[in-house]
């Protein structure tokens, strides 16, 4: 296609047909500027199921009381150890996996109320890149097919999908002549990653999740497919969910950063205060951990030792407790809540050591 | 990958043939050209199935009506070339007309016990939880029986005859194809392209149609063919034991049957019919298999 082709070909995807908003009715009121996506005290609790009547043993506490909010254009950055519920959170949504309780706002509109958003109407904001390029990918299907499928379902008829798909491929830097009849065991690692991405792209949405897009891919390629994601982001407007174990990719490319530890929040905050003054012990031990190019600040010991405790059976009080080299009694009796640290305004710590009168040794007196 | 034939001319051509998505099943196809075991297996049962069809063009005499005076002639006798049996019919007309009821007896309940326990298999599969368990569990009740004695038992209370001879069969044959559906669909079920397919607001149905059927048809087909030869085995065992067709219908297990008593006599009149029985069931066990290596593609 020549140049002035795939400019109108973007121009024709980007324009959002349609995207006049839902009726304001029914609308939270919130009283700054209000955020695209607010999460309130998720929770997701997993039964392990065992025993001879297959009753509920234990459980696995995967995202506790979880509250965050995205801003309209910005990446929200989520990152943690494996385990610590990140992509839970992914899952619950894009609404894949029930929540326990607690509420996600969708621009104002309670999802799944019935005066709110429907999960159809949902589903047409938000989208999702999943980590495995290929089990995401149905291997029966030309990849076109698959991007096609998106807007199939949602009313358009089969031809003026494939339109979309052939833009859409396009814009995510893959010749549709080449591409768009191929089978993904026909496409390296970083194509099938493309199309996952121009897959989620399809409908249109504002909000896209992407959980380890990138990680199952080497660097050079990584690398691509973040800029790509850059880049698309400026021309659909978008907004991304960015969950990631990698701190560095994080760092490049969110503008704030969701630290987890144990289905908890520790940290929110602006990427560069959180990279550069981190406030709780768990995200200094992580962000220690990053291989340093200055060999004056090279890593001698490990500043985290051993596995995180068991999400079945998490610690009492501060979950990061029992690792934490800074830990008290009040640590154990008392579970911090996430709140503005003393001297920053714009993050948010669940840390006894940063709320004055709190008890514990550190903190500042009241 | 990317050689030329299959690179399309412009926008249009990769659009429509993006659109008949028709690549896999072409891909499975030229695998199957290059297997020339399978192909020659599928000619034979293309001939056999033809012979069967338009019986009264491959044979001069009536299968039905013999004479005493030619009794248990051997192989080679002119107007008879394979003989005549035990009360004077000619073979080779019993043996292409006997056909009838052998394959109808071997493909039939196959295909009915695809249509129910696939479907019982797929909805076990794909609905998971509560359905899942009363369907699997179910299965496992009638799986304690082994098929032929699940088969004989049933024969056994309805009666001998065609139709039960097919309605026991394709009883027995259900436990095993929901097995292999149920099995096959929950592998596929939980694989992230079905998840997002779901995330893409799809209703279970459509998911179902463009992502889950094409991807466990293949495995099931495969299955369900690989049973015609068992059927066809046991349809003749049931009519061998007298629990199948009744006489004097041309029946390759119940040619057997009545020969078994010429065995002396006439050894090889007496084996002919189970040699089609072998015959047959080879080439579906042949074809199965060839099926099943030209659709697993390597993905």
């Amino acid at each position: 296609m020549s140049e002035a082709k795939v400019a109108a070909v973007t121009a024709k995807v980007g324009s959002r047909p349609g995207r006049c908003g839902p009726s304001t009715e029914g609308r939270e009121p919130i009283g700054q500027a209000q955020p695209l996506l607010a999460v309130e005290n998720l929770t997701k609790h997993f039964p392990l199921k065992g025993g001879l009547l297959n009753r509920t043993t234990a459980v696995v506490q995967a995202v506790d009381g979880v509250s965050f909010t995205v801003q309209t254009g910005e990446t929200l950055g989520i990152v943690g150890e494996s385990g610590c519920g990140k992509s839970t959170i992914a899952r619950l949504l894009m609404h894949l996996i029930p929540a326990d309780s607690g509420k996600i706002v969708f621009d104002g509109l309670s999802v799944g109320a019935s005066d709110g958003l429907s999960l159809r109407e949902l589903h047409r904001q938000m989208q999702m890149v999943f980590q495995d390029s290929y089990a995401s990918l149905n291997p029966r299907l030309p990849v076109a097919m698959s991007i096609a499928f998106g807007p199939f379902v949602h009313g358009l008829a089969k031809p003026a999908a494939l339109r979309r798909a052939m833009q859409l491929l396009e814009a995510v830097g893959l010749d549709p002549l080449l591409f768009a009849n191929r089978y993904p065991h026909e496409l390296s690692g970083g194509q099938r990653q493309r199309i996952n991405v121009a897959r989620a792209l399809a409908l249109e949405p504002r909000v896209v999740i992407l959980d380890e897009a990138v990680s199952a891919l080497d660097k050079s390629v990584e690398a691509q497919v973040l800029n790509l994601l850059v880049d698309l982001k400026a021309q659909f407007d978008l907004t991304y969910v960015f969950i990631s174990h990698d701190l560095n990719v994080v760092r490049y490319i969110s503008d704030r950063v969701m630290v987890m530890y144990l289905g908890k929040v520790v940290e929110i905050g602006p990427v560069d205060r959180l990279y550069r003054r981190p406030q709780h012990p768990y995200t200094q031990a992580l962000l220690s951990a990053m291989p340093s190019m200055d060999p004056k600040r090279r890593t001698r010991e490990a500043p985290l030792a051993g596995d995180p405790p068991n999400p079945i059976s998490p610690p009492s009080g501060c979950r990061f407790r029992t690792r934490c080299p800074f830990a008290e009694g009040v640590c154990e009796a008392v579970s911090p809540v996430l709140r503005v640290p003393p001297g920053e305004e714009l993050c948010l710590v669940a840390c006894h050591m940063r709320v004055p009168g709190s008890g514990h040794s550190r903190a500042a007196k009241e | 990958m990317a050689d030329a034939t299959t690179l399309p001319v412009d926008p249009a051509a990769a659009l429509e043939r993006a659109r008949q998505g028709k690549s896999y099943w072409h891909r499975v196809w030229e695998r199957l050209r290059g297997d020339k075991v399978t192909l020659a297996v599928i000619t034979v049962i293309f001939m056999l199935v033809a012979m069967i069809v338009l019986a009264p063009w491959f044979t001069v005499h009536d299968p039905y009506t013999g004479s005493v005076l030619r009794r248990l002639k051997p192989v080679g006798t002119p107007g008879h070339w394979l003989g005549t049996d035990e009360v004077g019919r000619d073979l080779w007309s019993r043996m292409v007309y006997g056909g009838r009821l052998s394959l109808l007896a071997g493909v039939v309940p196959v295909f009915l016990a695809l249509l129910i326990g696939g479907f019982l298999g797929v909805l076990a599969g794909y609905a998971g939880g509560l359905v899942n368990g009363v369907i699997m569990r179910l299965t496992d009740v009638l799986y304690a029986f082994p098929s032929i004695l699940l088969a004989i038992a049933i024969t056994g209370i309805l009666g001998s005859g065609l139709q039960n001879t097919i309605l026991a069969l394709t009883i027995s044959f259900i436990p095993p194809i929901i097995r292999i559906s149920e099995s096959v669909t929950t592998q596929v079920r939980y694989l992230d392209f079905v998840e997002a397919a779901r995330a893409s607001g799809a209703r279970p149905l459509t998911i179902m149609r463009y992502h889950i059927l094409n991807n466990i048809l293949g495995p099931i087909l495969v299955y369900a063919t690989s049973l015609i030869s068992i059927c066809i085995i046991l349809a003749a065992g049931l009519s061998f034991l007298g629990l199948g067709v009744t006489p004097p219908s041309a029946e390759w297990g119940l040619m057997l049957n009545n020969l078994r008593q010429a065995l002396w006599v006439s050894p090889l009149v007496a084996a002919l019919p189970g040699a089609m029985i072998f015959i047959t069931s080879m080439c579906f066990n042949l074809m199965s298999d060839g099926l099943r290596q030209a659709m697993d593609v390597r993905l």
